[in-house]
């Protein structure tokens, strides 16, 4: 295969972590709250998809509904971490960014200590490629690096950019994030939008850390990555200036630029010291860096983040 | 159908701004979530690997303060996170969100060893350290300044940038590890020069040298005019404006000097205790120490007891961990919670639950 196709194709699976934890971001902050609890949410996801994983890999389930399973699992994973963390943040009225990163203490904690206690027999069933390399996988060969999971990033991406532009739901949520005591005043029910925003977002999330453990690397040690990944998922968000239509093409770009250090020497034909290495793995967040500092000087309106972002509401309080 | 719409908007409590706790008050509120914290964590304790709650409870103490060695050690962990809770108070205090601690410091670390990688040879012991200290206090400033420049500029977000400085300051150390190892490793084996002097203890000038930074930057927040800026700055950037602070070059000044304590804490790392560096160095800490400075409403004294609790828990469970022959995530399990119990907890301080007394009165708080 030509290589700059097969680096395409292989980044855009990757992406599509990138694109679950983006989305869910999204979700989260366009509600307002700037949750920075998304790694560990990411990584909770992919530990609670393989708890599932494990006690279906013996049995006479099929395969596809052992995907199936497996994702509703890193779902509820991910909203479980949603509620502590709306809890904490729209009942309690606790600061954002101390919440967030005490969640991705415990999540990736968590996390660590779910999987290495499933390392003795990891080997049996967390090369769980079949379960979700379906439906186009096998039959063609573009395709074959895509499952089930990155043709669901790219339909909740869409979705997500419909319900928010498109529907009265949509709207009133980002009327929370912008200013929810006049939300609160139409009548729009703040906490109730904050919460499931924050659940929903989370649960989207935590997809992402499955998608990477059990689709994208197949390997048992990838939960130890997911953090990081995690991060660069937040820096996406304001990459795509909070769209998640546009978050589908970054997410790719990320992708790219994340092998970028493995791939763009062979893709040149030039032979590049081994040293250089890390500084070509510097690039994804190089790049973010140079976004921000675009976006922040240009100034447009619409990019900027939802106003009452990381500010908590209390009704009482003028 | 309208019984019911009324008993809707007459819930049985409604929330009421607190406007001043008591100390002992707030106190005991957070007491008494640190109980509850480490009981759910014993409960969980008890499901997840076999352990009593009282089993849980003895072992956290013996693992923190069981011999005198994992005294000293306590005495180490705690410093070097307090060291860099330090650090980022000035910039917290001024609610400039910087999550970059753990690349400010990993660099100051960097620059440590840098210097003693090429000057170690040619120039004595007593020279080097000034040298490497100097290194990392302007390469952690450089660090924190950065984004400080842009942020006082443009208003860029500085809370992602700091995070994004956090792993190219990894790349760079990735760089470096095998451009000094030749054989590829990207093990650097510790440094034969470079060591700060042995007195009394292997770790007492560490800890010493931390807490009279504390005093210090107690000092420079509470009793300097640049302090007295910052904290106008963090309430209030358009009084700041008013009153003739410039408010750019404050933010820009209070990022360099937070970027600067993070490289003594990388001089610290370097050349008190590891004598070399990886991409996890830190590990953490930088993230941890946010929770210290929080915890600690921003008080330099107060972090003291603080860095000192979450040590005590990280080295307690570790010891769990050891004992009952688990997963070295533990600890990370049990701050976590133990931390949600306390962010939560933050809520019975500042707010109360005011209880409706007959349900005749309508006064309804929309």
């Amino acid at each position: 295969m030509n290589p700059f196709l097969d680096y395409l194709l292989t980044s855009i699976p990757l992406g599509m972590t990138f694109l679950f934890g983006c989305t869910g971001e999204i979700l989260t902050e366009k509600a307002g709250h700037l949750n920075l609890g998304i790694p560990g949410i990411m990584a909770m996801g992919g530990a609670t998809g393989c708890l599932a994983l494990k006690f279906l890999h013996n049995t006479s389930c099929p395969p596809a509904l052992i995907a199936i399973i497996s994702i509703l699992a890193a779902f509820a994973g991910g909203i479980a971490m949603g509620a502590i963390y709306s809890f904490l943040t729209v009942t309690l009225k606790a600061n954002q960014n101390v919440t967030g990163l005490a969640m991705t203490t415990f999540g990736v904690g968590t996390t660590k200590f779910i999987m290495s206690g499933m390392a003795t027999d990891a080997m049996q069933y967390l090369y769980a490629l079949d379960y979700f390399r379906f439906p186009f996988a096998e039959s063609t060969n573009a395709l074959k690096y895509c499952g089930i999971m990155v043709y669901l990033a790219i339909i909740i991406a869409l979705t997500a950019s419909f319900v928010l532009t498109k529907t009265r739901v949509g709207l009133h949520l980002r009327a929370v994030g912008e200013n929810p005591a006049t939300a609160d005043a139409v009548g729009i029910n703040v906490s109730l939008y904050k919460y499931t925003a924050t659940c929903i977002g989370s649960g989207i999330a935590a997809l992402g850390g499955l998608f990477y453990i059990m689709d994208y690397s197949g390997s048992y040690e990838a939960y130890k990555r997911i953090e990081e990944l995690g991060w660069l998922a937040v820096a996406l968000v304001i990459f795509t200036l909070w769209r998640p239509h546009l978050s589908i093409i970054g997410s790719v770009l990320f992708g790219m630029l994340y092998i970028a250090g493995s791939r763009i020497p062979t893709l040149l034909g030039i032979k590049l010291d081994i040293s250089a290495t890390p500084l070509l793995q510097m690039l994804p967040y190089a790049v973010t860096i140079i976004v921000l500092i675009v976006t922040s000087v240009r100034k447009k309106r619409e990019n900027q983040p939802p106003a009452s972002l990381g500010l908590p509401y209390f009704r009482e309080e003028r | 159908m309208r019984n019911r719409d009324k008993q809707a908007h007459e819930p049985p409590f409604h929330v009421v701004k607190r406007d001043g706790v008591p100390l002992w008050k707030s106190m005991t509120i957070r007491v008494l979530a640190v109980v509850f914290g480490l009981l759910l964590c014993s409960i969980l304790a008890v499901f997840l690997i076999d352990a009593n709650p009282v089993e849980f409870i003895t072992t956290l103490f013996d693992g923190a303060f069981g011999s005198a060695r994992r005294l000293w050690k306590f005495g180490k962990d705690a410093s070097v996170l307090l060291c860099i809770a330090l650090a980022i108070t000035p910039a917290f205090r001024m609610r400039f969100w910087n999550i970059g601690a753990e690349g400010q410091t990993l660099i100051g670390a960097l620059a440590s060893v840098a210097v003693a990688y090429y000057l170690g040879d040619s120039i004595p012991n007593g020279a080097l350290l000034p040298l490497m200290l100097l290194a990392s206090v302007a390469a952690g400033a450089v660090w924190g300044g950065l984004p400080a420049v842009f942020k006082a500029k443009w208003e860029t977000n500085e809370t992602l940038f700091t995070l994004m400085m956090n792993y190219a300051a990894s790349g760079l150390v990735a760089y470096f590890l095998l451009l000094w190892t030749p054989s590829g490793s990207s093990v650097l084996g510790a440094l034969s020069v470079g060591h700060l002097p042995i007195v009394i203890h292997e770790y007492f000038l560490l800890i010493a040298a931390v807490l009279v930074l504390t005093v210090l930057i107690y000092i420079y927040l509470q009793y300097t005019k640049q302090g007295y800026e910052i904290s106008v700055v963090g309430e209030s950037e358009n009084t700041a404006r008013y009153i003739g602070i410039g408010v750019s070059r404050v933010i820009i000044r209070t990022m360099l000097v937070s970027g600067a304590v993070c490289g003594i804490a990388g001089f610290l790392i370097v050349s008190a205790l590891d004598h070399s560096v990886t991409t996890t160095t830190v590990g953490g800490m930088g993230f941890t120490a946010i929770m210290v400075s929080w915890l600690a409403k921003f008080n330099p004294l107060v972090m003291i007891g603080t860095s000192a609790f979450i040590t005590f828990l990280q080295q307690g469970s570790a010891q769990i961990t050891t004992n009952f022959n688990i997963d070295s995530a533990f600890p990370d399990m049990v701050v976590g919670i133990v931390l949600f119990f306390i962010i939560g907890c933050e809520f019975f301080i500042n707010y109360k639950l005011a209880f409706r007394k007959t349900s005749k009165k309508g006064g309804r708080a929309k």
